[in-house]
């Protein structure tokens, strides 16, 4: 993917530029392998992934789990205390994953 | 099996005495229960499954807890207190209101911080250090009914199925046969499935109290989880499991701890996903068939075997096209979901799924139940849901359903919100496509292929998710 400009998503208030390409990445790698009918760009960052927003349900976050274990070198847990907040929107997974996944696994391939 | 509860069938139980200990453990300090590596005793266990019984009333109980030591106190209380448990495919309100209505008395015993479930609750009381310990294990009458598991029926009303203690134990003797668990040490049960789930109540609830296997209290969900879940348990181990976890798990390249055993149920396992747990893993892996009605009836080794081995004493039968269990632990003679190719007497081969029936992750329900409930819901004058492609049930993936539906004033927002009150999550349609009408024929009849086709083209009226 190439490196996302900034000024073109405004909708995207990113933390750094890492984040907002693991963003689009991710909404990209998510709606590939839940083979969502929408397309990543039309994935609003910041609506619930559970129920009314994207409908996702834990089927669903278990493939995102293995998503991001296999892409980002980075296993979800359930019993983390964040884990709520983890998947309460596409943005604050990414946030998550820029946080914990090992460095040379955040850029952009 | 048309009414909510099911005529209370004889009794010709031979195999099994009329009081059965409630748990099979030899003496108080067996390790009954693993909560983050500390065990729990089975003298503790039955000490508070007594304090517990002592404050129920013999009205029904829903067990919600989720941390399956709890769930297994709560079984046992109201096993003791003769409370039947109720365990529901799912808490929608929709369920929930049906539960109410049939007995006002129902009460729910959660152990969760913030429970939404709508009926009288009852805080799982947290033992206190230094708990008492209770010994022997009381009996249980063979013939009472200690729970009533739901399936969510075709007419819009769930219908139970009454299990009987001495049944109950019956078929899991059997499985722990089938696995084998004898001599010490035995290995403790690590489950992914939900002890409310029929599968998660035989194999890791009463399959541990009636073989004197410990039960991991921990429920867990990403590959990460179980793999802590197993390291934090003693060996030898086995992992209680389903074909969505096991590739999970696979597939994320989480470190393993060591197993003794796999098994998995709720969906076939595809022979190839069966092959790689097994040679990533190193162990045997038995997967099982049963469903709600009947209870586990059959096993396999898929990486090795086509074909299933049912219980011992259980009977298929086939008439009417159909595929009939009968025998055994099974409480009333019940016809399969499946298309079955008999071997012999005591060996089957499962063929494709019958076509009202689908089963989506484990949880499974009927075509006409969805359509029944589409049709509830004010402002939808027409609508159908459809599997969007031949599901032999042998794939890795998760096929999701559609749904077709003529709602003029309605939009795909409201008609999923109105569906979500009354089905599970997975059942959701994707897509649910909004129409003017649906593709009858001039006889009314609704040709699957004419809806698949609907599926072919897209256009501005489709909504994904709401």
């Amino acid at each position: 993917m190439a490196d996302v400009d900034e000024a073109a998503r405004p909708r995207v208030a990113h933390k750094s530029p890492e984040s907002g390409a693991i963003l689009q990445e991710l909404a990209t790698l998510i709606t590939t392998a839940l083979n969502l009918e929408v397309s990543a760009d039309q994935i609003d960052p910041d609506a619930p992934l559970y129920r009314e927003g994207l409908g996702l349900d834990s089927i669903d976050i278990l493939e995102i789990a293995v998503v991001v274990a296999k892409r980002y070198d980075l296993q979800l847990k359930a019993d983390s205390q964040e884990n709520h907040q983890i998947f309460r929107s596409l943005r604050s997974l990414a946030d998550y994953v820029e946080r914990n996944a090992p460095a040379p696994h955040r850029r952009p391939k | 099996m048309s009414s909510v509860f099911a005529p209370r069938p004889l009794i010709p139980d031979t195999a099994v005495s009329d009081l059965i200990p409630l748990i099979a453990h030899r003496r108080p300090d067996c390790v009954f229960a693993y909560r983050k590596g500390q065990p729990i005793r089975a003298g503790q266990f039955l000490a508070q499954a007594l304090q517990l019984a002592a404050r129920l009333s013999g009205a029904p109980l829903l067990n919600a807890c989720s941390d399956r030591y709890h769930f297994a106190v709560g079984l046992a209380a109201a096993a003791l207190a003769r409370s039947r448990s109720l365990l529901p495919p799912t808490h929608t309100p929709e369920v929930i209101r049906f539960l109410r209505a049939a007995d006002p008395d129902t009460l729910c015993l959660t152990d969760a911080e913030d429970c939404p479930i709508d009926l009288p609750q009852l805080r799982y009381p947290e033992a206190t250090a230094g708990s008492p310990e209770h010994w022997p294990p009381p009996q249980i009458s063979a013939d009472q009914v200690i729970a009533d598991v739901f399936t969510s029926g075709s007419t819009g009303t769930p219908v139970a199925h009454r299990k009987h203690w001495g049944r109950l134990v019956r078929c899991v003797r059997i499985e722990a046969e089938r696995l084998a668990l004898a001599g010490e040490p035995l290995p403790t049960l690590v489950a992914t499935v939900p002890a409310q789930h029929m599968y998660g109540l035989e194999s890791s609830v009463l399959l541990a109290m009636q073989s004197g296997a410990p039960l991991s209290a921990e429920h867990p969900f990403f590959p990460a989880d179980i793999c802590t879940a197993l390291a934090m348990t003693p060996e030898p181990r086995i992992l209680v499991s389903t074909p969505i976890h096991l590739r999970a798990l696979l597939a994320s390249a989480a470190p393993i701890p060591r197993l003794m055993q796999v098994v998995s149920a709720t969906a076939p396992l595809d022979v190839k996903l069966a092959q790689e747990v097994e040679a990533c893993l190193g162990v045997p892996l038995l997967e099982i068939y049963g469903s709600t009605e009947t209870g586990q009836i059959a096993s396999r080794r898929p990486a090795h075997a086509a074909a299933w081995h049912l219980w011992n004493d259980v009977r298929l039968e086939q008439r009417d096209e159909r595929t009939w269990a009968t025998g055994g632990h099974i409480e009333t003679r019940t016809p399969l979901g499946d298309q079955i190719e008999l071997i012999d007497a005591h060996h089957f081969q499962l063929g494709a799924r019958l076509q009202d029936v689908v089963n989506i992750a484990g949880k499974r329900n009927s075509i006409a139940y969805l359509n029944h409930q589409l049709l509830a819901i004010p402002g939808v004058s027409d609508g159908a849901f459809f599997l969007p492609e031949a599901d032999d049930g042998h794939g890795s993936r998760v096929v999701r359903l559609s749904a077709a539906v003529v709602a003029p004033g309605l939009d795909a927002a409201t008609v999923l919100q109105y569906l979500r009150e009354r089905v599970d999550a997975v059942f959701l349609p994707r897509p649910l496509l909004m129409l003017t009408a649906l593709p009858r024929t001039s006889t009314g009849k609704l040709p699957l292929h004419a809806l698949r086709a609907l599926l072919a083209q897209p256009d501005g009226t489709t909504s994904s998710f709401g």
